[in-house]
């Protein structure tokens, strides 16, 4: 690497990361058109700096919860992208034995709490995850990222009171790229939006530019910081578009495609590969950085069509302890 | 008659209704768009957006609201998306809706329908693929309904809307896209009347939502004339039609996607047993999904999975005893 300074390789390790990201989930989502992933995927493409940017100011033992559109969040986290892969295929191997598939993908070995197929359900488990961390006096905060969407949902207004009443470590990483699936979430959201929520309910909360790495790396480094401090939660509001359709195969039809045309000039990752080029990064290492990022993922992807299917017997294995299924 | 999808009969039921009826309206999310099953297609054209509302992703109210608008006066249509997302808006339909009537000495009344598009489709996992039908037959108050053909959830879905009592209507998601012959004029059907689909003397074979065509077919396959029934709605249910094959044919087989234990077809061998004396059936089996979440991966999804085969199977075994 040319850059010698420990900020350019902070930032090309984010690069790294937002460049996997989004090689992933073009496979998953051409895993999911030619029916190699059953069931539905839902892309991050677009948002990768929002998971990355905060991330980055994440350790192991600090938890995340997740979204249906959780692919980002793992990978950001740590978790195993190859096993994420397998996951999405329905094969054994998977980071839930093929059990949950790309709504539920779940790596606790790397404090991934889990992806949910429910909208918001992430927000009382976070605040939960907290409090179990103060009890236990473990050094480590928790991520709670949820969709714009999701403001709109009563466990929002019930943990963000919880989370500010007992002062608790979480971030809350509002991820609001414009829409909650076929709709536009302003025209079914009132009043000043996700920020001003959850200001209403005493937590303090700021806006970032979700599409810019370094703006939401330094805001997420910030309030990670509070949270650590004790200073209780915070709330980040990340402005992003979400680039693809709700799924990998809605062709976003209800939108004009200008917009989307102009979300994807914003490119988060084109903007950061241009500051680390401006501060001496070759073109030549951006390139096989996202050549490496598209080759791991495909591999992954090929381990995948090439690993086995669970046992059948798996479908009545993890059901529950006393009264298991025979 | 005309050949259509599910969501087509539905969509056209739909529309009849609003048309009939300036009070009929509909709630919940991405309506405007067209339903995710295309079932609300081109009404909020037709029929405005007072009337077709998209809602945000705030199941408690959008159930809770259906309450307060049909104390008021309207007809709404809640729709819940998919059955799993009721869960989030239990205490509105299960406290409030199925009470309100009962509690306040019959001033008001809940009429209101409830969509619930529920059961599996396409590897949609745990937390989208639930039938928890028996959970709603368990609350006093509520209709619900559980089609299997397009005919009959368009006729169900007016039955639905005319109603006075609160109806959850429980469509199989697995069959939106599914075709059958639906008449030009679609009357309601009565709650509680099955739809008698085979005739037989080998078995009396009872079912409804998305097993009807697998349980159709598997009879068919058994090689054994069956009694086939679509009970079509679980409550109130066609107990006269039931026990009268039973009695005559002498085994039962009730079949349901839904997990076994305290299925509804508990309710229905109890019912039989109770109208027949423990004597009264020569073999009685009850086919459903084991007693696990839906998983993910394909291969697994499809070992809980009834088919055609395990209910011919399951045929022969009865016929055998
Ligand atoms: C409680 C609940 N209601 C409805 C849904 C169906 N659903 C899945 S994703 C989605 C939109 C979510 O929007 P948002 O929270 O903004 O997240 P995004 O998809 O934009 O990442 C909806 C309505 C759900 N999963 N859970
Ligand atoms: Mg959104």
């Amino acid at each position: 690497m040319s850059g010698t300074s420990n900020e350019t390789a902070r930032r090309m390790a984010m690069l790294r990361d937002m460049a996997r990201i989004r090689a992933f989930e073009r496979e998953a989502v051409a895993a999911m058109r030619e029916g190699k992933a059953p069931g539905v995927v839902h892309p991050s493409i677009g948002q990768e700096a929002v998971a990355v940017g905060v991330c980055a100011n994440l350790r192991r033992a600090d938890r995340i919860t997740s979204t249906h559109r959780g692919h980002g969040h793992a990978i950001a986290k740590g978790a195993d992208a190859r096993a994420m892969m397998l996951e999405l295929h329905g094969r054994a191997g998977g980071s839930c034995g093929g059990k949950g598939g790309s709504m539920h993908i779940a790596d606790f070995a790397v404090g991934m709490l889990g992806a949910n197929g429910v909208v918001g359900a992430g927000i009382p488990i976070a605040c939960g995850a907290a409090q179990a961390i103060r009890l236990t006096k473990e050094d480590a905060i928790v991520a709670c990222f949820f969709g714009d969407g999701a403001v709109n949902r009563g466990p929002f207004l019930e943990g963000m009171n919880w989370a500010a009443l007992y002062r608790l470590p979480v971030l809350f990483v509002c991820e609001d790229n414009g829409f909650a699936a076929f709709t536009r979430n302003s025209a079914v959201t009132a009043g000043g939006g996700p920020a001003v929520r959850a200001e209403a309910c005493g937590v303090p909360a700021t806006g970032v530019d979700g599409e810019d790495a370094l703006a939401v790396d330094a805001v997420a480094a910030e309030l990670v910081a509070r949270v650590r401090a004790g200073a209780g939660p915070q709330f980040l509001h990340a402005k992003c578009y979400r680039w693809e359709g709700h799924t990998g195969t809605d062709a976003a039809a209800y939108r004009p495609a200008e917009e989307a045309a102009a979300a994807r000039q914003r490119d988060c990752i084109r903007r950061l590969a241009a500051l680390l080029v401006a501060a001496g990064v070759s073109e030549g290492e951006i390139a096989a950085l996202e050549a490496g990022a598209a080759a791991e993922m495909a591999g992954h992807r090929a381990a995948a069509m090439a690993a086995p299917w669970p046992d059948p017997g798996a479908a009545f294995t993890d059901v529950q302890d006393a009264g298991a299924p025979a | 008659m005309t050949r259509m999808s599910f969501a087509e009969a539905t969509r056209r039921a739909l529309a009849d209704e609003m048309r009939r009826d300036p009070l009929v309206w509909a709630l919940g999310e991405d309506l405007v768009q067209g339903g995710i099953f295309g079932q609300y297609k081109g009404l909020a054209e037709e029929f405005g957006a007072d009337r077709i509302v998209s809602t945000p992703i705030s199941e408690s109210t959008i159930m809770g609201a259906g309450l307060g608008a049909a104390l008021c006066g309207t007809r709404p249509i809640v729709e819940m998306r998919i059955a799993d997302f009721t869960l989030c808006a239990m205490d509105e339909l299960v406290s409030q809706i199925a009470k309100v009537r009962y509690m306040f000495g019959g001033q008001g009344r809940a009429a209101l329908v409830v969509r619930m598009p529920q059961g599996m489709w396409r590897n949609s996992a745990a937390q989208h693929s639930q039938c928890l039908e028996a959970w709603l037959t368990h609350i006093p108050g509520l209709v619900v309904a559980a089609p299997g053909t397009p005919a009959d959830a368009a006729g169900l879905l007016k039955a639905a809307i005319r109603s006075d009592d609160p109806v959850v209507l429980m469509e199989p998601k697995n069959l939106w896209t599914s075709e059958g012959e639906v008449p030009e004029k679609v009357a309601p059907i009565p709650f509680g009347v099955a739809r008698h689909a085979a005739a037989g003397d080998a078995a009396t074979v009872v079912t409804w939502s998305a097993t009807v065509p697998v349980a159709e077919q598997g009879a068919l396959e058994s090689g054994l004339a069956c009694d086939v029934f679509d009970l079509r709605s679980l409550w109130p249910w066609d107990e006269a039609a039931v026990i009268a094959s039973a009695r005559r044919t002498r085994r039962l087989l009730v079949v349901h996607e839904a997990v076994t234990v305290s299925g509804f077809g508990a309710e229905v061998v109890a019912r039989v047993v109770e109208a027949l004396g423990p004597g009264g059936l020569a073999a009685v089996e009850r086919l459903g999904a084991p007693r696990a979440p839906v998983p993910f991966s394909p291969p697994l999804e499809d070992s809980l999975r009834i088919t055609p085969a395990r209910v011919a199977d399951a045929i022969r075994r009865l016929a055998a005893r």
